[in-house]
């Protein structure tokens, strides 16, 4: 059995307050084990990146977490994050858990060489000389695959291509060897040859340095490629959580069966796609029901009026959807 | 097979750049190569092709919206690289285009009727009562309610945005629609409503598309056949389901063998390509894909391959394909 390493539990994420509050997180619990690759898939506003932005504790006002638990599982000690003092929290961030997102452009500082960006956090949590720093900056290049590593430690970020700059962002998140890398969208603005040699990096960061990676996209083919286990993500909260081959080969909630049927493939032929009627809820509050009941094809009477919880179906795949839970889901 | 409707001989766009304080080095960006291509009326012709591949600029230089450096555009039997603006505008009636971003292709401060009957207006066909009626009419056609004719863009979803986008560019019944990454901004379940959308009235208004996307797989599913760009060269073509399952240009190969396939059960293929795509202003010699390839000789560097015939209907650039 493997052991736990991060477990989020009810957590509730809004904005605003009052009747006019966006509920963008609501009731969210997961686990990722150690050493392996939890994918968070869902579509724009399904909370996705609010949930990891909370778990880094990054949600700004008028955001702010409401209820929850993010219990890290460090060497035999376990603190909830949420609970931390803020200068605690400062020494995880970055240090046992990392952050990656979809522009490194904007994560990046300008003015400042990639050299001097990767160094800066050794020397504050790892407490390294410059000289040890920039020996380690190098090797650390060197392993994301950029070539000429210890020259392009002096180059700033816009003489780097866009797949080299995720490169350089992947060097400086994995540089204090985090327990767990959290990857917001690393490959959606990259071009497909390229997105692939990204995911496969951080298929080989997962094997050596043993980190545990949550990737969020909107990309079931990222997912399929990366993920060890998926939860999936539906107006804030999470409709179905499993194996990654279950979800795919038996879903057990209906959005994730029609997403998973809408989708083309390379070497499927339809005449027509499966479609799920109506888009996604534009801003989630005052959601009583389940947020997916307006465009289930399978909705009855209680699913407007009450809000399924997240139930095993099988061990260790558990679907939020009353019908699947009454064993009533048609396989597809 | 139906009649050819568009045909590209050797088209070329180039942009002359200046670079440097005082504009002193000139250079040259070659965004579409010698590009030669037909379509047939009631066919989808898939373009496919990294960033910088050219294959956006291809079409707005096939509609003229950028002028051609050389070569020919031969649309419905006639010539119109070098028609005027008087000429050209019954021709443009013909072509029309969807984009990626519906919101920022419609003029916000116009309802969703004035956008739909916008170009009958321009083009000065019917009456304005005739005009408002086409637009309830192809609103309903679009899959959206013939009220909402009033409602102003931001009332909609990116969906719904889209599918007003799709009806304005039917106003005018045009035998071409260029789609350029149609649904690349949608949410990921909303795009199949789109893409089936576009099958029906392909069938229904005898439409041919030129769809542009950077996703293969949904290429593949909207197109009768595929080209395949790189650095502004089109380096293969052929029908869509021959490319992708037996793909002959190792470029193509790699493209295909790096979509994500959204099924964990299929093994991982190889990766074939390493690195960038080199930069337009700056290409390399011979085969513009050789710093990349896996198969590159000597030959590749001094030679750049002619496409040319590798199997039945199946076209790639390539000395070893």
């Amino acid at each position: 059995m493997p052991n736990p390493l991060l477990e989020v539990k009810g957590l509730r994420t809004q904005f605003g307050a009052g009747i006019a509050a966006v509920h963008a997180v609501s009731d969210v619990s997961f686990t990722v084990d150690e050493g392996s690759v939890l994918g968070v898939v869902g579509e724009s506003r399904s909370g996705k990146s609010v949930t990891a932005l909370s778990i880094m504790r990054l949600i700004e006002v008028p955001g702010r977490i409401t209820a929850g638990e993010v219990v890290l599982h460090n060497n035999g000690h376990t603190a909830d994050l949420l609970t931390l003092p803020p200068a605690k929290m400062e020494q995880i961030r970055g240090n046992q858990i990392s952050m990656i997102f979809q522009d490194p452009m904007t994560s990046l500082n300008p003015v400042l060489t990639i050299g001097y960006q990767i160094m800066e956090p050794l020397r504050i949590h790892r407490g390294m000389s410059s000289s040890e720093a920039q020996r380690y900056a190098t090797d650390l290049l060197d392993r994301v695959g950029i070539p000429e590593a210890r020259r392009r430690l002096k180059d700033f970020p816009h003489q780097f291509s866009g797949g080299m700059r995720q490169r350089v962002m992947i060097a400086i998140a994995v540089a204090c060897k985090p327990k767990l890398l959290i990857a917001d969208e690393p490959t959606t603005a990259l071009d497909v040859t390229i997105q692939a040699q990204i995911l496969d990096l951080l298929g080989e960061i997962k094997d050596e340095l043993g980190t545990s990676i949550i990737i969020i996209t909107h990309d079931l083919g990222v997912i399929a490629q990366l993920a060890d286990r998926v939860a999936v993500m539906y107006g804030g909260m999470i409709a179905e959580t499993g194996p990654v081959a279950e979800i795919f080969a038996q879903p057990q909630h209906p959005y994730t069966q029609a997403l998973v049927a809408s989708i083309p493939r390379l070497h499927a032929w339809p005449e027509r796609l499966a479609t799920i009627e109506g888009a996604p809820p534009q801003a989630v509050g005052g959601i009583v029901g389940c947020p997916f009941e307006p465009r289930c094809a399978y909705r009855i009477g209680r699913c407007a009026q009450e809000r399924p919880p997240l139930l095993d179906i099988t061990p260790g795949h558990a679907s939020a959807c009353w019908v699947a839970q009454a064993g009533g889901l048609p396989h597809v | 097979m139906s009649e050819t409707l568009l045909e590209t001989f050797d088209l070329v766009k180039n942009f002359p750049l200046r670079r440097g304080l005082f504009g002193q080095h000139r250079l040259n960006l070659l965004a579409v190569d010698r590009v030669s291509l037909q379509l047939d009326q009631s066919e989808t012709l898939g373009l496919v092709g990294e960033s910088g591949s050219g294959k956006s600029t291809l079409a707005l230089t096939i509609m003229r919206l950028y002028e051609p450096s050389s070569g020919q555009v031969r649309f419905a039997g006639q010539q119109i690289v070098g028609l005027d603006e008087s000429k050209m505008l019954p021709v443009r009636r013909q072509m029309q285009m969807i984009f990626q971003d519906p919101f920022a292709a419609l003029d916000p401060r116009l309802t969703v009727g004035q956008s739909i009957s916008e170009p009958l207006d321009i083009h000065g066909i019917g009456a304005p009562a005739e005009r408002a009626a086409a637009a309830q009419q192809l609103l309903e056609r679009v899959g959206l309610s013939r009220n909402v004719i009033g409602r102003y863009p931001n009332e909609f979803s990116g969906g719904q945005q889209q599918r007003i986008g799709i009806a304005r560019a039917l106003a005018l019944r045009p035998r071409l629609m260029i789609c350029d990454e149609p649904v690349s901004a949608l949410d990921v379940s909303v795009q199949a409503q789109i893409l089936n959308l576009l099958r029906d009235l392909q069938d229904e208004f005898k439409l041919a598309y030129l769809f542009i996307s950077h996703n293969i797989a949904i290429t593949a599913f909207m197109s009768h056949r595929i080209g395949v760009m790189y650095l502004g060269r089109l380096v293969e073509i052929a029908p869509s389901r021959q490319i992708v399952t037996t793909p002959r240009h190792p470029y193509t190969q790699a493209l295909v063998a790096a979509v994500p396939e959204p099924d964990p059960a299929l093994q991982k293929s190889e990766r074939p390509v390493r690195g960038d795509i080199p930069s337009p202003i700056d290409r390399p010699s011979g085969c513009s894909f050789r710093t990349r390839c896996p198969l590159a000789q000597a030959i590749c560097a001094e030679q750049e391959p002619e496409l040319r015939l590798v199997a039945s209907n199946q076209y790639a650039a390539c000395h070893f394909a």
